[in-house]
Order: C-alpha cells, then sequence, then structure tokens
C-alpha cells in the first residue's frame, strides 16, 4: 500500500436506490499521471468526491495516501481542484492563496513565499490583488490550481482542470502536471479533453456506469488496435468489399480509404491487395488509435445522460 | 482550532468586505438617531406636572425603553437570520464549501468557525444596539431600567439560539427555505407568547399552555419576554398593560431550556454537516 497513492476496492455510492457508483475498484501508483474517463454520467465526479470525503460511499473501502478515505492526515498531503472551480469571490487572489494555505497549516513567509511563487507560476502575478469576482473563467481555474498546489501535494486531484481554458492555459497545466510528476506527486486528472489526457497521462481507467471498465497505459496499443488512412484512386465496389477480409471498419469517402481495426501483421497483404485490384496507391499511412478512438470502442458511442 | 479561527476570521471579513457589517451598522446608527429624536420630542410634550410624578414618569419612561428595546430585539433577530441564513446553504450549493472541506480540517470546525465568527459580530450589534438605546433613555430621559445585563444577556441568547437554528437549517436545506423554516418558526413562537399573554390576561390556563409549548418548540420570543420582564420592574409590571408589557412571566426553567435548545440545535447542525454529501 506503501507504493499506492489510491487503492478502491468496490467503491459504491447511491442516491436513493440509484448507483452512482457500482463497485469501483482502482489502483493508482505513486508517481503516476492517471486520467479518469468516462461519459457524463459515468460517476467520475463522484468517485473523486468520494476519494477527497467530500461524498460518504455506500459500500466498498478506498484508501488515499495510505489512510482510509476522509482522513485529516492524508488531506494534509492531497490537493484538490472542484469541477466548477467556485471560491469566495470577494477575495482577492492573494488573500484566497493565503486563505487556502493557512487551511493547510502553513503560515508567515513560507506562506507568502509559495502564494507568489504559484501566482507566478499560473501566470497571475500581475492579478494578485484583483477581487475573484473580477477574474476571468480562464484566470479562476489558474488560480483554483494554485490553491491546489500550495502545499506541495503528493497527490494532487484535478477535476476538469482545463475546461475553461484557452489553448496558452492548457499548455500551462500540461506543464504543471510534468512539474509536479517530475517531484514525484501523483496526479489524478478527470477530464473530458481526451487530446490533452493523451499528452500528459501515464495511465487511464475509463468507466461507464460507475464501473472500471478497462485501465491502460497509454501507448500500450493493443492487437487490432491500429488504423490505416490510404490515398487510392480507382479501387472498385468489389474490390472495396473485399477489404473486409482484414477488418469490418471499412470506409471509402472520395479517394480517402479509412481501415480501422487492423492487425499490423496484415498491413504488407492489403496494400498488395490493393494494387492487385487495380487501384493506384498514392499514400498508405498506418498509424495506432487515437485516444478518443479508443474511448469509443471501450465506453461507446451511446453518450453519458 | 486553528482551523476555527481561521473560518471565524473568515467569515468576519466576508461580512465587511459585502458590506453587510456596514449596512447593519448604518441602520442601527439610523435606528438610534431617529429613536433619539422621537424621545427627545416625547419628553417635551408631556406636562412638567406628569414628569414630576415619579411613579408615571416611570411608566412612561418605561414603556419607552421596551418600546425602543423590541424593536431593537427585531431588528437584531432579522439580522441574525438574514446574515447567516446562506451562510452554510450558499456555500454548499454554490460549490464553495468543496474547497475548503477538502483541506485538512474537521467539518465541525467550519460549523464552529463560522459560530465564532458570526457569533462575535451579533454580539457586537446587540451589544452596541441595546447599549445605545439604553444610553439615549439615560441621557435624554434620566433613567436606567433595572436588570440591564440580565436583559441584554437574555437579547444575546435569543440571538445565538437563532443563530444555532438557522445554522441547522441551511445544514439540510436552501438558502430560501432555511429562511422560510427559521422564520416562520420565530413567528410561530412570537404568536404563541401572545397567545399566553392574553390567556394571562383572560384567566385561561389552556391559552396560557397552549403559548408555553410554542415556546417549547421555538424558545426565542419567550427570551425577550422574560427580558422585557425584568426591565419593566415590579410597579410598572404590576400596573401596566400594554404590547410592551409582560404578564405571564416565563420561568427560569424555560430560559435554562432555551440556552439548552441553542446547544442541541449547534450540535445537530454540525451532525448534519458533517454527514452530508456535498
Amino acid at each position: 500500500m506503501r507504493d499506492t497513492a489510491i487503492r478502491t476496492f468496490d467503491l459504491r455510492k447511491s442516491y436513493g436506490g440509484k448507483l452512482a457508483v457500482r463497485g469501483l475498484t482502482l489502483e493508482v501508483g505513486r508517481g503516476e499521471v492517471f486520467g479518469f474517463l468516462g461519459p457524463n454520467g459515468a460517476g467520475k465526479s463522484t468517485s473523486m468526491k468520494m476519494l477527497l470525503g467530500l461524498v460518504a460511499p455506500t459500500g466498498g473501502t478506498a484508501y488515499v495516501l495510505g489512510r482510509p478515505i476522509g482522513d485529516v492526515e492524508a488531506r494534509r498531503r492531497v490537493g484538490f481542484l472542484p469541477e466548477h472551480f467556485r471560491f469566495h469571490d470577494w477575495l482577492t487572489g492573494e488573500e484566497f492563496l493565503r486563505l487556502h494555505g493557512r487551511l493547510y497549516g502553513m503560515r508567515g513567509d513560507r506562506l507568502a513565499k509559495r502564494a507568489a511563487e504559484l501566482l507566478e507560476v499560473t501566470g497571475l502575478a500581475g492579478h494578485g490583488r484583483k477581487r475573484l469576482k473580477d477574474y476571468s473563467k480562464g484566470m479562476l481555474q489558474r488560480i483554483g490550481l494554485a490553491q491546489a498546489l500550495l502545499n506541495e501535494p503528493d497527490l494532487v486531484l484535478l477535476d476538469e482542470p482545463t475546461s475553461g481554458l484557452d489553448p496558452v492555459g492548457r499548455m500551462l497545466v500540461r506543464d504543471i502536471v510534468r512539474t509536479e510528476r517530475r517531484r514525484g506527486a501523483t496526479v489524478f486528472l478527470n477530464s473530458h479533453l481526451l487530446s490533452e489526457v493523451e499528452i500528459t497521462c501515464d495511465r487511464v481507467a475509463f468507466i461507464k456506469h460507475g464501473e472500471v471498465l478497462e485501465v491502460r497505459a497509454l501507448g500500450d496499443f493493443r492487437a487490432g488496435e491500429s488504423a490505416v488512412e490510404a490515398r487510392v484512386i480507382g479501387l472498385s465496389a468489389e474490390a472495396l468489399a473485399g477489404l473486409r477480409r482484414w477488418t469490418g471498419s471499412v470506409r471509402l469517402e472520395g479517394e480517402k480509404l479509412t481501415l480501422e481495426a487492423l492487425n499490423e501483421e496484415c498491413l504488407p497483404e492489403v496494400v498488395a491487395y490493393l494494387v492487385a485490384s487495380g487501384a493506384r496507391v498514392y499514400s498508405f499511412q498506418p498509424r495506432q488509435l487515437s485516444l478518443e478512438e479508443l474511448f469509443l470502442r471501450i465506453v461507446g458511442s451511446d453518450g453519458g445522460l | 482550532m486553528s482551523a476555527v479561527r481561521v473560518i471565524a476570521a473568515l467569515t468576519c471579513k466576508e461580512a465587511v468586505r459585502r458590506r453587510v457589517l456596514q449596512a447593519a451598522a448604518g441602520l442601527g446608527v439610523a435606528f438610534l438617531v431617529l429613536y433619539a429624536i422621537g424621545l427627545h420630542f416625547v419628553l417635551g410634550t408631556i406636562p412638567a406636572g406628569v414628569l414630576r410624578q415619579p411613579l408615571l414618569r416611570r411608566e412612561g419612561l418605561t414603556v419607552l425603553t421596551l418600546m425602543g428595546l423590541y424593536a431593537v430585539n427585531w431588528l437584531c433577530m432579522v439580522m441574525t437570520i438574514l446574515v447567516s441564513v446562506d451562510t452554510i446553504a450558499g456555500e454548499v450549493n454554490s460549490g464553495v464549501i468543496q474547497a475548503v472541506v477538502t483541506k485538512p480540517l474537521r467539518r465541525w470546525e467550519v460549523i464552529a468557525g463560522k459560530w465564532a465568527g458570526f457569533g462575535a459580530m451579533l454580539s457586537g450589534y446587540i451589544f452596541f444596539m441595546a447599549g445605545g438605546l439604553l444610553l439615549l433613555v439615560r441621557l435624554l430621559g434620566g433613567q436606567t431600567p433595572p436588570h440591564v445585563p440580565q436583559a441584554i444577556g437574555l437579547m444575546w441568547l435569543e440571538s445565538m439560539l437563532l443563530l444555532a437554528v438557522t445554522f441547522r437549517a441551511g445544514a439540510s436545506l436552501s438558502t430560501l427555505a432555511a429562511g422560510v423554516v427559521v422564520f416562520g418558526a420565530h413567528i410561530f413562537a412570537f404568536l404563541g407568547g401572545w397567545v399566553e399573554e392574553f390567556g394571562s390576561l383572560a384567566h385561561s390556563q389552556t391559552a396560557v399552555n397552549i403559548g408555553i409549548l410554542a415556546s417549547v418548540f421555538m424558545p426565542s420570543e419567550v427570551l425577550w419576554r422574560r427580558a422585557a420582564f425584568g426591565l419593566q420592574g415590579p410597579i410598572v409590571g404590576a400596573f401596566g398593560r400594554g404590547p410592551f408589557n409582560v404578564g405571564s412571566v416565563p420561568s427560569d426553567a424555560m430560559v435554562v431550556y432555551a440556552a439548552a435548545y441553542m446547544t442541541a440545535a449547534l450540535a445537530l447542525a454540525i451532525r448534519r454537516f458533517s454527514r452530508r454529501d456535498l
């Protein structure tokens, strides 16, 4: 358990008979950047709230940094950015960070130095004396990130950290996540922006209806998870149909031929087949499935609630 | 206890930043000025002969004092509910509380901190308003009613009781629903007090008992009536019958009950908030 930042076993939450999380079993190692993915209503935020002690589980067990969830000592080493980043908006940015620092038990010079440092890191150095009510959505998200990092946490839980940010802000979040990983912190990331997750995470869990469908390392692509995009002219209907012997997912849009779920070993055969059928092949680009395609494959395309 | 201090300071700072404290102080000063002007002119219109008769003078000034304190008590009661009703329900509803309670503190510390912050501000307000009014009566009328410390203490207890009940309601309900419940309960107690008073006048024990039952349900108004009883003194109490006099005197046991009620309401607020999903 010492090397585990988060460990849950059969964690459940129901609201009046309706199951929001039904048996979440998960293990996140120390120092990992872990993505938590799923459609709306999959139970991601509820799970995160259970880990933080905001919501009491109906059943199951969970440990955060080796301590039972809700433990005050564990929270001393945890940072959290809530999804909707609502804060006391009558405070200035500096006051806000000082308040949350004091709640972490920080005082004096250490707190002042850390607050100034985080204002700098999050690009808010010139806005510390402005009230939060005058902050833009992106600035609020940045100051929220800063308060989550005040205590140099061992575990950072970020709920949709890039939802209000422009591309520059997203890059900033990526940099912060990388810095935290280098520092040795574990980052648990709940995000809808799969491209962000793809860039920043080591492993991801796909959840749906409050259950983990699959956990895998990014880059760990399995057989049948590569695709090909080709530019082909003169492909006959018969030849197109013939491609189905390798994969059921064949699409031809103009000159663009897309073949999904192919085994890498069969690629030379496919090229030979296309050429033999009389088609002219101008490009043949194998690639692995994007996280989005993987998400749709594992979670399905029926969407969230 | 450190987190309690931080939350208490935050509560006071919020009241200042949102100009709640300034508005309440401004309203309070305006009220005291109005009362001073009113008292000055009322005293000026009373025939000199009447003013020279000690009993009539005492009765007149006592009624005017009770009238002023009655308004102060209502003002403090309304302030107590209005300023505190949103503090738990609003922060839960908006999600502001999430970033706070995920820090290394216990949830009871959040409630205790808010209680301490509001308690300190409301205590100051009650002492400022009641003390200011009594000072005006002293300066303009030359009279101080009896049992002033007890009366102010009882008004303070009423405010703290309402604060605890507001916290308890806010720990479960939305801001609006909590406000409706607490105001409703206090109005219920207020009406119960009048039923008890009329019952006492009409020598109807049943009506008196109904009034007492209402006070058992919500022992807020009963504290004002006990305070007013002490302030009116034995002579005015024996002869006077008006909207600000008290005929049916709430017992010591009822005051103790009110204090216990306040403690229980606060404990239940903490218990509910500690178990609530946020």
